[in-house]
C-alpha cells in the first residue's frame, strides 16, 4: 500500500526560475525550505492568533471555539498572502501560498486524528482507571451504580468473538477473490473489480439489513453474535479484497515465471511462491481490516441486540459489543453521568484496541514482498543439515 | 498478468510443426488441480456480485409489504408514524442527500489538499507517517467521531451557526424559521454533515494520493525543465493526470457519506419531515432512521425499514458504481502493475 510505484524528482534538483523577472540567475530550489519560509509562516500564524483573539474575544460578538479557529485560519491566509506579496515576485508567491494551503490539509488530518485519540483518552480515563471496569460485567450494576462497580468485560468478549468470526469468514474469501483478480483474471476481472470498488462504500447498515432479512428472518438464525459477525464480514470483505490485491500485484512476475519454468502448477505456484512472498503485506491487510471491522456499530446494533450480561456463546442470545455499549450509554442513559462515563470508557477501550491492531499492522507490514528480515536471511544462509 | 504460460490461451494445443522458424505457441491445459483451483478463485471473485444481488433480492422481498401498502407515496410522503403505519421517506431521502452534500463540500477540498501534500510535498519519512495517519483516520470507528461530534464539537460550533444564520440569513437554506432558542441550532443537518465529512476525508485522500503519485515522472521533470514552479508542475501535470481518479474518489466519498449511520443518529434531532434549512434543528437520514427505529419496530414497520434500506442501497449502489467505473477508467489497476 505504501510506496506503490511512486515517482518523484530527486531531491535538490535545481532549476532556474524563469518567472522571476528580477533576478534570472536566482536558483529556485524545489525541495528545500529556507529559514525565511519558516519565519514568514510562523510570523503570520502568530500575528493572526493575536488579531483573532483581539477581534473575536474582545471586539466582535462571536462565540464558540470552532469559529475562533476558522477565523484564525482565514486571517492567517490573508496575512501570509500580504507577507509573501511584499517579499517575493508573483510567481513565487503563488507557489508558496499553494504550498502552505496543501500543508494545512495534511496538518488538519493529523490534528483530527490526534484530537480523536486525545478526546477519547481524556473522557474515558475516569471509568478506565478502575480495575473493575475491565474485569466485571454490567449484570449486577444499574445506571446509577458508581464507577467502582460494573464494567465492560461482556462487551469486550463479544467484540473479540465477533471480530474473530468475521475475520475467519472474510479473510479467506477476500484473499481468494484478490487472487482471482491478480492470478486468474479474464473477462470477469473488470466487472469484479468495479463491484468491489463500489462495495467499499457500501452503507454498513445495509449489510446488517441483509443479514437480518436473510439469516434471521428467512433462515431462522436467532439474533446473536454470529449474525453480527456475518454482517461485519460483509463490511470487511471489500476492504480485504482491495488491500490484498494491491499487495499481491507487486509480487515480482519473475518469481511466478520461475515457478512455472520449474514445472509448478498454478495452485502450487500460488501456494508456495506467491502467498509466502506476500505474507507480511497480507498480514497487514488482515490486521487493518480487523481494525476497521471492530468499530462497526450499525450492523451489530441490528443483528446482535444488546445485553448487560456475559454471553460467551456467539450462536445463542443477544451479545453486547464495545460500540453498542457506547451508543446505548449515550442514547438511552444520556442523563446519568456515570453511565456516560462508562460509555466513554468503552470508547477508550475500543480506541486502544484499534490503535494496538494498527501498531501491529505497521510493525509487520512496511516490508516489500520477498524482503527478508535479518533472522530469515540468517536462516537461509546457514546450510541446513538434514536429519537422516 | 505476466505469466509465460497463459492458462487461458485461445490457441489449440501443439499446432506448430517442428523445424519451422515460426515461434512455438505456448499453451497449457491446466491439470485437474489447477482447474479446481481456478474455479474456486473465480467463485470467490463472484461472491461480491452474489452479495450485492442478495441485498437487492432480500430487501425487495422483505420491503415488498410496505411498498405495496403505500405504493409510490412511500417515496414522497413525509411521515414516519407507527400508529396506522404512515410511512414515507419523502423527507428523509432528500435530507440524506443534503447531509452528504454538506459533508462532501467540506471533505473534498480538505482531502484534495491533504492528498496533494502527501503525494507532492511531504518528504519520504513524513509521507510514510502521513499515509499511516490517513489509514488510522479511516480505522477510527465512526462511533468515536459521532460521540466527539455530539459532546465536543456541537457546543463549540453553535456560535458560528448562529452567526451564519444572523448575517447570511438572506440565503434561504441558512434562514431560521422558528423563534430562536437554546436548542434552535442543536442537531442540525449542518453539524451532522460536518462530522460525517471526517469519515469521508480518509477514503478520498488515500484514493487521490494513489492517483497523484502515479503521474509520470517524465512529464513532471519536463515541467520543471521548462521552468515551472512546484505549484505550476502540479497544476499542469499532476492535476490533469489525476482528474478522473479525483472525480471517482470524490464520488466514493459521497457514497460513504450517504450511508453513514451512527454520526447522524447521535447528532441530529430526528424529524420525518424534510428540513432543508441546514442550520436549524431537525431532519434525518435514512440510515439513521433505520438504526433509530429498529428496536421499536413491529413486523410491519420492519418491512417499511427494509424498503427504506432498499432506497438507500439503490442510491449508494448507483453513486458507488459510477465512481468505481470512473476510477477503473482513469487508471486500470492491472495496467499500472506491468
Amino acid at each position: 500500500m505504501s510506496g506503490n510505484g511512486e515517482m518523484t524528482t530527486s531531491d535538490g534538483v535545481r532549476r532556474h526560475d524563469l518567472g522571476d523577472s528580477a533576478g534570472v540567475d536566482d536558483v529556485l530550489q524545489i525541495r528545500r525550505v529556507s529559514p525565511e519560509d519558516v519565519l514568514s509562516v510562523a510570523g503570520s500564524a502568530l500575528a493572526s492568533l493575536c488579531l483573532t483573539w483581539l477581534l473575536y474575544e474582545q471586539v466582535l460578538p462571536f462565540s464558540g471555539a470552532f469559529g475562533f479557529w476558522l477565523c484564525w485560519y482565514l486571517l492567517f491566509a490573508l496575512i501570509y498572502l500580504a507577507v509573501a506579496g511584499l517579499t517575493w515576485p508573483r510567481l513565487v508567491v503563488r507557489n508558496k501560498i499553494m504550498a502552505v494551503l496543501f500543508s494545512s490539509g495534511g496538518i488538519f488530518a493529523c490534528a483530527v486524528v490526534f484530537e480523536q485519540i486525545g478526546y477519547s483518552a481524556i473522557e474515558g480515563l475516569p471509568a478506565v482507571r478502575h480495575l473493575n471496569f475491565w474485569t466485571s460485567t454490567m449484570a449486577f450494576s444499574g445506571p446509577l451504580s458508581p464507577l467502582t462497580e460494573g464494567g465492560i468485560l461482556h462487551a469486550a468478549v463479544g467484540s473479540i468473538e465477533q471480530i474473530g468470526l468475521a475475520t475467519a469468514a472474510s479473510v479467506p474469501l477476500g484473499i481468494a477473490a484478490a487472487l482471482f483478480l491478480t492470478e486468474v483474471g479474464g473477462r470477469l476481472e473488470r466487472p469484479v473489480r468495479t463491484i468491489v470498488n463500489a462495495m467499499t462504500a457500501l452503507p454498513s447498515i445495509v449489510a446488517g439489513l441483509l443479514v437480518y432479512a436473510l439469516a434471521i428472518l428467512s433462515l431462522g438464525l436467532p439474533e446473536c453474535g454470529f449474525a453480527a459477525a456475518l454482517a461485519v464480514a460483509i463490511v470487511m470483505l471489500p476492504t480485504v479484497i482491495r488491500a490484498a490485491e494491491v499487495v499481491l500485484r507487486v509480487v515480482p512476475g519473475t518469481l511466478r515465471e520461475a515457478s512455472f519454468a520449474l514445472g509448478g502448477s498454478q495452485w502450487r505456484t500460488v501456494w508456495t511462491v506467491i502467498l509466502p512472498t506476500a505474507r507480511s503485506g497480507l498480514t497487514t491487510t488482515v490486521v487493518l481490516a480487523m481494525a476497521r471491522g471492530i468499530g462497526e456499530t450499525a450492523p451489530v446494533l441490528l443483528t446482535a441486540g444488546f445485553t448487560n450480561e456475559m454471553v460467551a456463546n456467539p450462536f445463542h442470545g443477544w451479545q453486547a459489543t464495545l460500540p453498542t455499549v457506547i451508543i446505548t450509554s449515550i442514547l438511552d442513559f444520556g442523563q446519568d453521568p456515570n453511565y456516560v462515563a462508562r460509555g466513554m470508557g468503552a470508547g477508550l477501550a475500543l480506541m486502544l484496541i484499534v490503535l494496538a491492531l494498527f501498531t501491529i499492522a505497521r510493525l509487520i507490514g512496511g516490508k516489500a514482498p520477498g524482503e527478508l528480515s535479518k533472522r530469515q536471511q540468517r536462516r537461509l544462509s546457514t546450510p541446513r543439515i538434514e536429519e537422516p | 498478468m505476466a505469466v509465460a504460460i497463459s492458462p487461458a490461451a485461445p490457441n489449440p494445443p501443439a499446432s506448430a510443426s517442428v523445424g519451422d522458424d515460426v515461434p512455438r505457441t505456448i499453451t497449457s491445459r491446466g491439470s485437474r488441480g489447477d482447474l479446481i483451483f481456478r474455479s474456486v478463485l473465480r467463485a470467490a471473485g463472484l461472491s461480491s456480485f452474489l452479495i450485492t444481488a442478495m441485498i437487492l433480492v432480500f430487501l425487495i422481498y422483505r420491503g415488498m409489504w410496505a411498498l405495496r401498502a403505500d405504493g409510490l407515496s412511500f417515496f414522497t410522503k413525509q411521515s414516519w408514524v407507527f400508529v396506522g403505519n404512515q410511512f414515507g421517506i419523502g423527507g428523509m431521502l432528500p435530507d440524506t442527500i443534503i447531509i452528504a452534500a454538506i459533508a462532501s463540500v467540506i471533505a473534498i477540498p480538505v482531502a484534495l489538499t491533504a492528498a496533494i501534500f502527501i503525494a507532492e510535498y511531504a518528504p519520504g519519512r513524513l509521507r510514510r507517517f502521513l499515509i499511516a495517519v490517513i489509514d488510522l483516520m479511516a480505522a477510527i470507528p465512526s462511533i468515536i467521531y459521532a460521540v466527539w461530534g455530539r459532546a465536543f464539537l456541537m457546543p463549540r460550533v453553535i456560535g458560528t451557526m448562529a452567526w451564519l444564520s444572523h448575517h447570511i440569513g438572506w440565503f434561504p437554506p441558512f434562514r431560521i424559521t422558528v423563534p430562536q432558542s437554546a436548542s434552535t441550532f442543536v442537531g442540525s443537518p449542518a453539524i451532522a454533515g460536518m462530522v460525517v465529512s471526517l469519515m469521508a476525508i480518509p477514503i478520498i485522500t488515500s484514493l487521490c494520493r494513489e492517483v497523484f503519485s502515479q503521474a509520470p515522472a517524465s512529464e513532471r521533470e519536463a515541467a520543471y525543465a521548462l521552468g515551472s514552479t512546484r505549484w505550476g508542475m502540479i497544476r499542469t501535470v499532476v492535476l490533469p493526470f489525476g482528474r478522473g481518479g479525483v472525480v471517482g474518489a470524490a464520488m466514493l466519498g459521497i457514497g460513504r457519506a450517504l450511508g453513514e449511520t451512527i454520526a447522524v443518529l447521535l447528532i441530529i434531532s430526528p424529524t420525518p419531515a424534510l428540513n432543508w434549512r441546514i442550520l436549524q434543528s431537525g431532519g434525518n437520514s435514512i440510515a439513521a432512521l433505520i438504526a433509530g427505529a429498529w428496536n421499536y419496530a413491529t413486523y410491519d414497520q420492519l418491512s417499511a425499514l427494509m424498503a427504506a434500506g432498499l432506497a438507500l442501497f439503490a442510491i449508494t449502489l448507483i453513486v458507488n458504481s459510477l465512481a468505481a467505473i470512473i476510477i477503473n477508467r482513469s487508471r486500470s489497476g492491472a495496467a499500472t502493475a506491468d
